[in-house]
């Protein structure tokens, strides 16, 4: 294991998320982020992805418990921490972006008076030092014309624009930590280029560690060095972004990768790969895998808890095959 | 021929609330668009985020009011159509599925409102209706009584989707349809969608920003910069033999799933387009790669050629 992984900035370990004790929504999550590096997450919808994400910035809706063997940042145990304590490290050192910058953004202020209240907030900074700093991040995130941009109101905004108003807000405070929920899903592909490579480019400055959710497997593969899939609640398959994608070998990753339509390769108006079915509602005491009922290669032994497999390297997986099944010999 | 939509001339701008008042000019959101769409087709639109695809999407469901130009739904005039029958016509999938639904109402309600406000249709039926449309997107009966608070994004985008799809409408505009799931309930949406419009013959005005599903589902694409439709063509060709400048800048900046690649350079620079100051001559002429000195006054001809446009000097000249 690399030096940096054993002292991440970001360590997660046995993360179980219950809601209202009828639902296990996380199951178990595991996952570390290191200073400078990009790890992505990716997995069906409704699979656990935001609402880890919530738990790690205790931002959970009520009803909905989280409990962790621990939750670390910069080695401090976030779990001990009194809300205080939390509030004033969000927006700063650890920043989040969330899924749904309508809801994120308050529609009775200026884009303006949102983004330097962050900045008055945790840096005492004066109101015009903030908003020529909050000018200056939306010109990074291209963004023209920001002087009448800080004045507009959020539903005078295109949806790329408001998130890109969300990623320069999440970036006022230059953050240690970035946890970014889908933050490039409303934006064109030269713009999500150009705001990629600006996170990039931070990494490399300020050794930002980026914690990228996200359902573009072409955004996984040339973001990060790792990816965790999650599936149901549970980490299923994770490994350095090359081991993965050369040799997918969780049954959902491989589907996964089959759901993509590939320019040129898949026919217009042709049924796309898909998965069919969907994700289960996992009630308490569920047992075995949580994908068998999707599963081609399921078996009896599958409503067992299943083994965590090593594929080499540091990736691993959650299933009964080994690392080499083919589907004629797992059928 | 009646096409299923005929857009003439469109102009839509919106009055600027922020910076300084004298320096006020209006935002030129949508700026002289004209395209016509036979039944059956779909039209994808894509371009730069701000370009203005939503609000020609809303001007097309009659949402906002035209500053000029004209809109015809079959043949028909939308000023001054009746909103039922306009809902039958015309359904919409927002860019947005966490506002788009209402959160104090159950999914199953939801949905059944379009089918509710036709008054139509006996209370039965409608519950049918509404089961059937849910299970075909993928979503359980269980699911159907919850509150859109209680489904993931994904969920509440498949609602969406079911609540556009439940009058059976001749037309869906759908705005970022699948940017809000992941790849497998996308690629059953797109599958869906497709079923759909040749079962019902539906015909889609299709925008998103992943150009992978845009090839895959539309029949035609029009690409929008800055306002304008610059390049139009039947999808296959453009492409494969994308002409315009921003047409092959945006192509080039899809990243497809190959970890040994980094993040492109897209190679236009960082003077961002701004609606409230159009450049003069060709609008795209301060970030072409390709740009010679009369971009920057003569304005490109819009000119339609074998079924294509190309709004560019190099494509009129040669
Ligand atoms: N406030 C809530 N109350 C009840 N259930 C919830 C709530 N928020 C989420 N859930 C449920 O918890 C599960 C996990 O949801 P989560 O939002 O983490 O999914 P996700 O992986 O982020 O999906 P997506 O890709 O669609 O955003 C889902 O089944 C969802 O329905
Ligand atoms: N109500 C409004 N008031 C003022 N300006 C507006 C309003 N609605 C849209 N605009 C402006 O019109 C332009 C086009 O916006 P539109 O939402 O159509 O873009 P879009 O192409 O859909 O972008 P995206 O891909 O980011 O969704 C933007 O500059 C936007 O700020
Ligand atoms: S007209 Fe000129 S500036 Fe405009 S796209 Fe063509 S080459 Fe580029
Ligand atoms: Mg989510
Ligand atoms: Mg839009």
């Amino acid at each position: 294991m690399t030096a940096s992984l054993q002292d991440p900035v970001l360590s997660v370990a046995n993360l179980r998320v219950s809601i209202g004790g009828r639902t296990e929504a996380v199951r178990g999550m595991s996952l570390a982020v290191a200073r400078g590096e990009t790890h992505c997450m990716v997995g069906e919808s409704g699979c656990g992805k935001s609402i880890s994400a919530l738990s790690v910035m205790n931002l959970l809706p009520r009803g909905i418990i989280r409990t962790a063997d621990h939750i670390r940042f910069q080695g401090q145990d976030l779990l001990a921490m009194s809300e205080r304590q939390m509030s004033r490290l969000r927006g700063d050192k650890i920043s989040m972006i969330f899924q749904e910058p309508m809801t994120s953004l308050n529609p009775a202020y200026t884009i303006g008076s949102q983004m330097s209240e962050v900045l008055e907030r945790h840096r005492r900074a004066i109101r015009r030092q903030a908003m020529d700093r909050a000018a200056e991040l939306l010109a990074r995130v291209g963004i023209t014309a920001p002087g009448m941009r800080l004045g507009q109101y959020p539903h005078q905004l295109s949806g790329g624009l408001r998130q890109r108003v969300m990623i320069a807000m999440a970036l006022m405070c230059d953050p240690e930590l970035l946890i970014a929920d889908e933050p490039t899903t409303a934006l064109d592909v030269t713009v999500q280029a150009q705001i990629l490579r600006l996170l990039q480019k931070l990494q490399q400055e300020l050794g930002l560690a980026l914690l990228l959710i996200t359902h573009d497997l072409g955004v996984v593969a040339r973001m990060a060095q790792r990816v965790s899939v999650m599936y149901a609640g549970e980490v299923v398959e994770t490994g350095a972004v090359g081991d993965v994608f050369a040799a997918p070998t969780h049954p959902y990753t491989r589907g996964l990768l089959d759901c993509i339509p590939v320019p040129g390769k898949t026919q217009t108006g042709e049924p796309l790969g898909n998965i069919p079915g969907m994700v289960p509602r996992i009630p308490p005491g569920f047992a075995g895998c949580g994908f068998r009922d999707r599963c081609m290669s399921a078996a009896p032994e599958c409503a067992q808890a299943v083994p965590l497999r090593d594929a080499g390297g540091d990736h691993s997986y959650l299933c009964r095959l080994p690392p080499d099944w083919t589907r004629a010999s797992a059928a | 021929m009646t096409y299923a939509i005929e857009v003439r001339n469109v102009h839509r701008e919106f009055k600027q609330s922020g910076g300084i008042v004298r320096l006020r000019r209006p935002v030129r959101a949508v700026d002289g668009v004209t395209f016509s769409l036979p039944a059956g087709d779909v039209l994808g639109v894509v371009g730069e985020s701000g370009c203005g695809k939503s609000t020609l999407a809303r001007l097309i469901m009659g949402l906002l009011p035209l500053t000029s130009g004209e809109i015809l739904v079959d043949g028909r005039s939308l000023t001054g159509m009746d909103r039922r029958e306009r809902a039958r016509l015309i359904q919409p999938v927002f860019q947005d599925p966490f506002s788009s639904l209402n959160p104090r109402h159950r999914i199953r309600d939801i949905v059944g409102l379009p089918l509710a406000s036709q008054g139509d249709m006996p209370k039965a039926r409608q519950v049918d209706r509404v089961m059937e449309m849910l299970a075909r997107v993928g979503i359980s009966s269980e699911m159907a009584e919850r509150m859109p608070g209680q489904l993931s994004g994904g969920q509440r985008q498949r609602v969406a989707i079911a609540r556009a799809l439940v009058l059976h409408p001749r037309i869906v505009v759908c705005d970022e349809p699948t940017s809000a799931l992941d790849v497998s309930v996308q690629a059953q949406i797109l599958n869906l969608l497709t079923e759909l419009r040749r079962e019902l013959g539906l015909t889609y005005l299709f925008i998103s920003h992943n150009l992978a599903v845009v090839e895959h589902i539309a029949t035609e694409v029009a690409v929008m910069y800055l306002g304008r439709i610059v390049e139009q063509a039947p999808a296959q060709e453009l492409f494969r033999t994308p002409a315009h400048p921003y047409t092959r800048a945006l192509l080039s900046s899809v990243l497809t799933p190959d970890p040994a690649l980094g993040i492109p350079d897209v190679g236009l620079g960082d003077a961002y387009p701004d609606p409230t100051n159009v450049p003069p001559g060709c609008r795209f002429h301060p970030r072409c790669p390709s740009a010679f000195a009369e971009c920057a006054v003569t304005m490109p001809d819009n000119i339609r050629k074998d079924g294509r446009l190309v709004e560019c000097l190099l494509a009129t000249t040669s």
